[in-house]
């Protein structure tokens, strides 16, 4: 499958950024020393006296972050997944998730989309972190029109959000004018046979296996949960009600994410056959991004292994 | 302005009285943290009865000087402190740690009125009291943020951080105390992670720094004077304390950082508080 263009979704975010920015007089933006990698270096120029360069002290920076809310400031704060989530994990949870202030946690470089920088820089456990703590809202927009929105959703919406966003380019799947509401997930194909539930830079993976799933007969269903807390029971029910089969794909380790919330949500309501594409509690590597997804079994031919064994 | 000494009288007085308040709640709750509570408790009193321009009525007036117990486990001083000023009930010490109620065993900001933000784990306060600095800046508010951190806490990295932070953006409406009563959980700061030298780190950190006996009302008055008036940077105040002061039993002992006393140690405790000044002792350093 050709896609006609990839962006990294950490552009979006960059230049949704400054459009609020115009609009919130009281978004402030907290840097991490990585401004030109986060794309934030967009809103410290259009708005130098609401950026606040803290240095490469991630811990400290949430925590300036969360003495900023109590003053009615809506902080963005960036840095890479894995710092934003695990370095300052404690500062996340105590003092932005518990005390519900108004903190927006919007990192870069998702899953193994920084491909070449290797384990280090890779976040393949945050979903999962974020996802166990009460309060917090975690989105994963699935492509750049997917960001700009979900990005402007989250700085209209009242609490912490943890956003996560791919360094390298992932393919636009959607238009300008797609519109999205947290929580609510997107029914992307519809099908009778099998449910494909993507979440981030793997709904586009989800929609390759759907295009040559269809050339083989098989009617798959795609599912964009791009807000992985609170997760969209209702429409998760409803496509496993359907289809009878469930594929959740997540770039990320498959405990603790989206396969591990879809499958307690059927669970629960809807006891389903399942496959979760993801890295199978191992780390990933250097390599370039694509190249990583088929090593690690996230490709779209590993969603149609997955599939058929479901479909036997 | 100079601060008369019928104001440091009516101070001292009244850190007599939260130090009562904060054995009482302790022994009511049999759980909670006297000693670092009772070292504090001249700094916190002279903050909320002289300096602090607070509302009771209104908590969150937007205006209104902000103070990080940094040190959460203190909180007792903090609640006795927020009490007999008026932010809720003094019958309601009490309730301190017990379930339903307003009093959290470490300060938590959604509960109680009057709690700027949480805090209880360490390392974490100066950092919010640079977001606060900041945010009342940005506001061109004249509010000032109080800081109070223990010593042990210094042992965390993102107090330094903060530190870096609070002198990069020239936090002058920022000051910080630390209460230095030289005991950690473990034992003597010095033993545990000696922090020494300590003023030299915040000046090498580009802070206005101050040294002080943390149990002289008049010392601690005219300190945060001087520092009111610093512009360009953030001062910190290095108050030399005992960790259980006031109660000559708990004084300088590490038993005393986390426990609640029995009834005869209560009653002792308050005995020595009403009689008049505690036994007299040297101060350690």
């Amino acid at each position: 499958m050709e896609w006609k263009e990839s962006i990294p979704t950490r552009y979006a975010y960059g230049e949704e950024l400054v459009a609020l920015g115009y609009e919130l007089p009281n978004l402030v933006v907290l840097e991490a020393d990585i401004s030109k990698s986060t794309q934030t270096y967009r809103f410290a120029k259009a708005f130098p006296e609401r950026f606040f360069q803290m240095g490469v002290a991630e811990s400290n920076m949430m925590m300036v972050a969360a003495g900023l809310a109590t003053t009615g400031k809506i902080p963005f704060a960036s840095t890479y997944a894995v710092f934003g989530t695990m370095r300052a994990c404690e500062q996340v949870r105590t003092f932005i998730a518990h005390t519900h202030l108004n903190v927006k946690i919007a990192c870069s470089h998702g899953g193994v989309t920084p491909g070449n920088d290797g384990v280090t820089h890779q976040a393949t456990e945050d979903l999962g972190i974020m996802r166990t703590i009460p309060r917090m809202t975690v989105i994963v927009p699935a492509d750049y029109h997917a960001t700009r929105k979900l990005v402007r959703a989250a700085a209209y919406h009242m609490g912490p959000v943890y956003l996560r966003f791919t360094r390298d380019p992932v393919p636009v799947i959607y238009s300008a004018e797609e519109e999205f509401v947290i929580g609510k997930g997107k029914l992307l194909r519809s099908g009778d046979d099998v449910s494909l539930i993507a979440i981030g830079d793997m709904v586009a993976i989800a929609l390759e296996a759907h295009e040559q799933l269809a050339g083989q007969g098989i009617r798959a269903e795609v599912i964009d949960i791009h807000t992985l807390k609170p997760i969209d029971r209702e429409l998760i029910v409803r496509t496993a009600r359907k289809t009878r089969r469930v594929v959740t794909l997540e770039d990320h380790q498959i405990h603790g994410g989206l396969g591990s919330a879809v499958a307690e949500v059927l669970g629960e309501e809807c006891p389903t056959p399942m496959r979760r594409i993801g890295l199978r509690d191992t780390f990933a590597e250097s390599g370039e991004y694509r190249l990583l997804l088929r090593k690690y079994g996230m490709d779209a031919a590993a969603v149609i292994t997955a599939v058929m064994e479901l479909m036997q | 302005m100079p601060v008369s000494q019928e104001t440091v009288e009516f101070l001292e007085r009244q850190a007599r009285v939260i130090r009562r308040r904060i054995i009482h709640m302790i022994y009511a709750a049999q759980s909670g943290h006297p000693g670092g509570s009772l070292s504090a408790t001249d700094i916190v009193t002279a903050l909320y009865f002289h300096f602090m321009r607070v509302d009771p009525g209104n908590p969150q007036w937007p205006q209104r000087d902000r103070f990080i117990l940094s040190k959460g486990h203190a909180c007792p001083v903090w609640y006795a402190a927020l009490a007999e000023r008026g932010f809720f009930p003094i019958d309601e010490l009490v309730t301190l740690r017990q379930i339903n109620g307003r009093l959290q065993g470490h300060p938590d900001m959604e509960k109680t009125p009057g709690v700027d933000i949480s805090t209880g784990s360490l390392g974490h306060g100066l950092s919010a009291g640079v977001g606060m600095a900041l945010g009342l800046k940005m506001d061109g508010y004249d509010a000032r943020v109080y800081v109070v951190l223990g010593d042990g806490e210094l042992n965390e990295g993102e107090i330094w951080e903060a530190a870096m932070a609070a002198a990069k953006f020239q936090l002058d409406n920022l000051i910080a105390f630390v209460d230095y009563n030289n005991l950690q959980l473990d034992g003597w700061c010095s033993d545990v992670m000696p922090i020494e030298p300590l003023r030299d780190k915040w000046r090498a950190f580009n802070w206005e720094t101050f040294e002080i006996d943390g149990h002289s009302m008049r010392q601690i008055v005219d300190t945060v004077e001087t520092a009111l008036q610093v512009r360009g940077r953030p001062s910190v105040i290095i108050a030399h304390t005992i960790k259980g002061k006031g109660v000559s039993f708990m004084e300088n002992q590490c038993d005393w950082h986390g426990r609640a006393p029995n009834k005869e140690e209560y009653e002792r405790a308050m005995a020595e508080l009403e009689d008049g000044p505690a036994v007299a002792r040297p101060i350690p350093w």
